[in-house]
């Protein structure tokens, strides 16, 4: 199969389009086969992209399963896959048919819904395999369009509000990218992104409206890129959007957004920011290393005293991709594996919290941590997932969540020494947060009136669960499934930057000297 | 040589002579009896002129001692006006007579107006751009005002007649400016004026006025103050009509003077446009916020997006030439599938504009609120939707030509009017259902429209239809 990538990616936007051209009705039985061919159509993609996996060679640091067609304004239609993208699109095809299956219950415009969860499919593994820039920008736009409708539709009372905020925020951070890849092509002469990687940016310095820009052309469009894909990932202090987005949000978009849209950021600094601009990281990693320790600080103690457990979670999230930043520019080995490895771990853990939220609310109709406690008396399995993840979420050994912020941490930690104390200091206050939720939601006696007749788990649900407990211990015990794999792209990136930052000289210590 | 002078304007002259016949013929037989008739065979005879247009004539060409000019720039925007011109004739055949306004001198204005816009296109000489842009001014006022029994219909015709009169006067003094210091009305004169060292400043003055002349008719800000109104007063198929064909008409006319005529002083009117544009997107983007008639919304809206026109023009280079063609065959793409929607709205037969009737309107018409949806989104420049590729263009060509600024500008000006977009997505389908619900059903033609505009915004996304090829061929004729 020559166009592998194109299949796995458009394969879902093709149900959709059967969907939304063939199935007439609106009746149980439309909806039906609307769950049904969503379902089939995500499982199959995820069979196809294990393809993917089996013909992956991680030895081989290049571009692979490489397709290209010519397309509009001299840029070209150029898919691929390397050891930094190979596992989000995996990611991205594993929790789909998860996705769909937790939304089972839907009533509310089945069809419409369903087209929504395909097309964002396809337009989220667009992202991840699209290797040319204004490709990756139109799959990476485009997943707006869906989710604003998700939220927008589905959403709970105050989804408006939510889903505007949703919207705009995210366009405002990206569009400042789009003139940034303006400038990349007329610099550049090409959209091609292999090709960029390898071409050197000016990093000369200049003035811009009389304020000294170090590092030139490079930081401006490192800045640029920085401004979207700190919304998207979210950063402190552009965060803001997620809380109301996940709150509001269904069940299933929480776990979209948090498992898979959230890492669109994170893979951006990993394909652009880093590699493209590494003069420019170099000048601005300090920023992010504190403002990512103090997200991980603030936004923990933030979630300390959320009511609502979805913002609680959304929360969470924010101080979990605070390790994310930090390892990626940290600039070393242990750094970016740990930042990448937290990604996938983050997707399946977080992911698995929303549906743990979602799996209550469905039954009760509330977020509120008040209305719940000692619910482990009458549904003993679904106390024990949420013990589960609840303790990844911590990063307990032994769990995925462990091996992310240990290895970010070291990444940090040989960079910047107060970084990573402070950092630290976040996995004490994770471990406060989420245990209390337990406690306030899971554990004690059952006295609210409301939660005598409460039921324990179905199979549907319990199948939901199965494939992502598996993952996350999997992934705590034996890392390296995922670790080889990421290892050897990884290192070309680290190598390649810092011979960039080296020829650069920007004077004094720089990240790059102090990984040596 | 005067018959290869006419066999040039051959397609003028067919439609003019068909113009006219079509009155006295209405006039001494059915009047508006003919009015079905008239305005299908209209329709008719502009697409027969688009396709004889756009497959025929290779070489380049002048006419009359280089007065009237036939390129590959003017064959481009012929085409793009004739065909929206028939589209919006053909759209407003069911709205007109279903509301009593379908007179026989409709489809004969129109074409008139179109004629004038295909001389303007065209032009090479300073008479010939006022005698195009005239005639299509004249026709313009008339249609305005097409329901005599309106109030409002009247006092928008007036209103564009009074400012209208005053722009061609504006125009006029600066053509004055021009002719006295360049000692000729030919652009090609003008140009020889130009570049000998520095642009004088009786030119400039003229050049400044001009422009001025010219942004009113684009309706660029600070000269769009009667966009909003014209927009609203007029009867919605002729609102169609005004943010389409003229709109093309005057850019390509912009960027000829532009072009063709100053073409030797960039850096003279490169920076004038800069800013008519810098306005243009963002009083366009604010303004259109508070607006509840969609009429009016509309409006703003082609004001916005003229300002992203202007910026590939600014940039004065051939890129950005080709950039404003292709934005502006984007736009009217767009603009003739949102006007196809707001014809179809109407509630108990009455025409309706407020955008809070569209409440839920996903619900009752799932398959038009979703080609709404998407022209909405391309109308933000959302991608993959074909209107993003329009920004892109426009953003290359303005960073290229060394407006950095601009583009940053026009990105966020963007993400504003990304704001009044979705307020129409959001009524359609968040909003509350409403028991004074709109119709549904309607005319297939304006549901035909509708879905081939949205079909165009999603499809285009594969090659754009070579649009792309055909506007870099005629942004080379016009600059070089």
């Amino acid at each position: 199969m020559d166009n592998l990538l194109s299949i796995v990616t458009f394969l879902p936007a093709l149900a959709a389009l059967i969907l939304a051209l063939f199935l007439r009705g609106g009746d149980a039985a439309a909806d039906r086969n609307a769950k049904w061919l969503a379902m089939i159509a995500t499982s199959a993609t995820f069979v196809i992209s294990l393809f993917i996996l089996f013909q992956f060679d991680a030895s081989n640091t290049g571009f692979q399963m490489v397709e290209e067609g010519t397309w509009i304004m001299g840029m070209n239609y150029k898919m691929g896959v390397d050891g930094i993208s190979v596992l989000f699109v995996m990611l991205t095809t594993f929790m789909m048919p998860l996705t769909i299956l937790a939304s089972w219950d839907v009533k509310l415009r089945v069809k419409e819904y369903m087209i929504a969860f395909l097309l964002l499919e396809t337009l989220m593994l667009g992202v991840f395999m699209a290797l040319d820039l204004v490709l990756f920008y139109l799959f990476f736009e485009a997943g707006l369009i869906p989710m604003f409708l998700i939220i927008g539709i589905w959403g709970g009372k105050n989804r408006i509000y939510a889903s505007f905020k949703f919207f705009l925020y995210t366009f405002l951070g990206s569009v400042l990218m789009l003139v940034a890849m303006v400038a990349m092509y007329a610099d550049a002469g090409t959209t091609d992104i292999p090709t960029l990687l390898a071409h050197e940016f000016a990093f000369a310095d200049f003035e811009v409206l009389g304020i000294h820009i170090v590092g030139g052309l490079q930081t401006m469009l490192w800045l640029a890129f920085f401004a979207s894909f700190a919304v998207k990932m979210p950063m402190w202090p552009v965060h803001t959007w997620l809380p109301d987005a996940h709150v509001q949000a269904p069940t299933a978009g929480s776990v979209v957004l948090a498992a898979i849209l959230l890492k669109m950021g994170g893979y951006g600094f990993l394909r652009f920011s880093l590699p493209m601009f590494p003069v420019g990281s170099e000048v601005m990693a300090p920023l992010v290393f504190w403002m990512s320790a103090i997200a991980i600080v603030y936004t923990s103690l933030v979630a300390l005293v959320q009511e609502d457990m979805k913002k609680l979670i959304a929360y969470s999230s924010v101080a979990h991709m605070g390790y994310v930043t930090m390892g990626i520019f940290a600039a070393n080995q242990q750094g970016i594996d740990g930042a990448i490895f937290q990604m996938i771990s983050h997707g399946f853990i977080s992911g698995a919290l929303f549906l743990c939220v979602g799996v209550i609310y469905d039954r009760m109709h509330t977020r509120e941590i008040d209305a719940y406690g000692g619910l482990v008396n009458r549904m003993p399995a679904y106390a024990l997932i949420f013990m589960l993840f609840t303790m990844a979420n911590v990063g307990l050994p032994g769990t995925s969540g462990f091996i992310g912020e240990f290895l970010t941490l070291m990444g940090i930690f040989q960079v910047n020494t107060w970084v990573a104390a402070v950092a630290a200091s976040g996995v004490i206050f994770s471990a406060a947060y989420a245990l209390w939720l337990y406690r306030r939601v899971v554990l004690g006696d059952l006295i609210k009136e409301s939660l005598r007749t409460i039921q324990d788990m179905t199979s549907r649900e319990k199948w939901i669960f199965a494939p992502l407990v598996v993952m996350t211990l999997w992934l705590g015990v034996y890392p390296a499934a995922a670790l080889d794999i990421i290892g050897p792209s990884v290192e070309a990136l680290v190598g390649n930057y810092d011979t960039a930052v080296a020829a650069a000289d920007l004077g004094g210590p720089t990240v790059a000297e102090a990984n040596h | 040589m005067i018959s290869a002078d006419l066999n040039i304007i051959l397609p003028e002259i067919v439609l003019a002579v068909f113009a006219m016949l079509a009155l006295i013929g209405a006039v001494y037989t059915g009047k508006d009896k003919l009015a079905p008739v008239l305005v299908w065979a209209s329709a008719a005879v502009m697409l027969v002129m688009a396709l004889w247009i756009g497959t025929t004539g290779g070489q380049d060409q002048t006419a009359f001692w280089g007065m009237f000019t036939d390129d590959a720039f003017s064959r481009f925007a012929k085409v793009a006006i004739l065909l929206s011109a028939a589209v919006v004739l053909l759209m407003s055949e069911g709205y007109m007579s279903r509301h009593g306004l379908l007179r026989f001198e409709y489809p004969v204005l129109v074409l008139l107006s179109v004629v004038g816009m295909m001389v303007m296109v065209s032009a090479g000489d300073l008479m010939t751009l006022y005698m195009g842009l005239e005639l299509q001014s004249l026709a313009l006022y008339v249609v305005a005002s097409l329901r005599r029994d309106s109030e409002r219909s009247t006092e928008a015709g007036l209103k564009y007649f009074v400012l209208g009169a005053l722009s061609s006067g504006l125009l006029l003094y600066g053509a004055s400016l021009v002719y006295g210091f360049a000692g000729t009305t030919l652009f090609s004169g003008v140009i020889a004026a130009a570049t000998e060292g520095h642009m004088s400043i009786g030119l400039l003055i003229g050049l400044v006025l001009m422009i001025s002349g010219l942004a009113f008719k684009v309706s660029a800000v600070p000269f769009h103050m009667w966009t909003p109104d014209v927009y609203e007063g007029s009867p919605t198929p002729v609102t169609a009509f005004f943010a389409t064909a003229p709109k093309v008409a005057a850019m390509g006319l912009f960027a000829r003077l532009l072009f063709d005529a100053f073409g030797g002083a960039i850096a003279d009117w490169s920076q004038v446009v800069a800013l008519l544009s810098l306005l243009s997107m963002f009083l366009g983007a604010i303004a259109a916020i508070g607006q509840r008639n969609i009429k009016r919304l509309m409006a703003y809206s082609s004001i916005t997006h003229m300002g992203f026109a202007l910026m590939g023009l600014a940039a004065g280079t051939e890129f950005g030439v080709q950039a404003m063609l292709v934005y502006m065959a984007i736009y009217v793409t767009m603009n003739v599938g949102t006007f196809a929607f707001i014809l179809s709205l109407s509630r108990e037969g009455q025409p309706v504009t407020d955008i809070g009737a569209l409440g839920m309107y996903s619900k009752r018409e799932p398959g038009k609120a979703l080609a709404m949806l998407v022209l909405l989104f391309s109308l933000a420049g959302v991608p993959p939707l074909v209107g993003f590729f329009g920004k892109l263009y426009v953003l290359q060509a303005a960073y290229g030509g060394g407006l950095a600024w601009l583009a940053v500008a026009g990105v966020i000006a963007s993400v504003i009017s990304a704001f009044y977009y979705l307020r129409i997505v959001y009524f359609m389908y968040f909003g509350e259902e409403r028991e004074d619900a709109l119709d549904t059903g309607g005319s297939p033609v304006l549901w035909g429209f509708l879905m081939v505009s949205a079909f165009l915004m999603v499809a285009g996304v594969v090659n754009l239809f070579g649009v792309e090829g055909a506007a870099a061929a005629a942004a080379a004729t016009l600059v070089n």
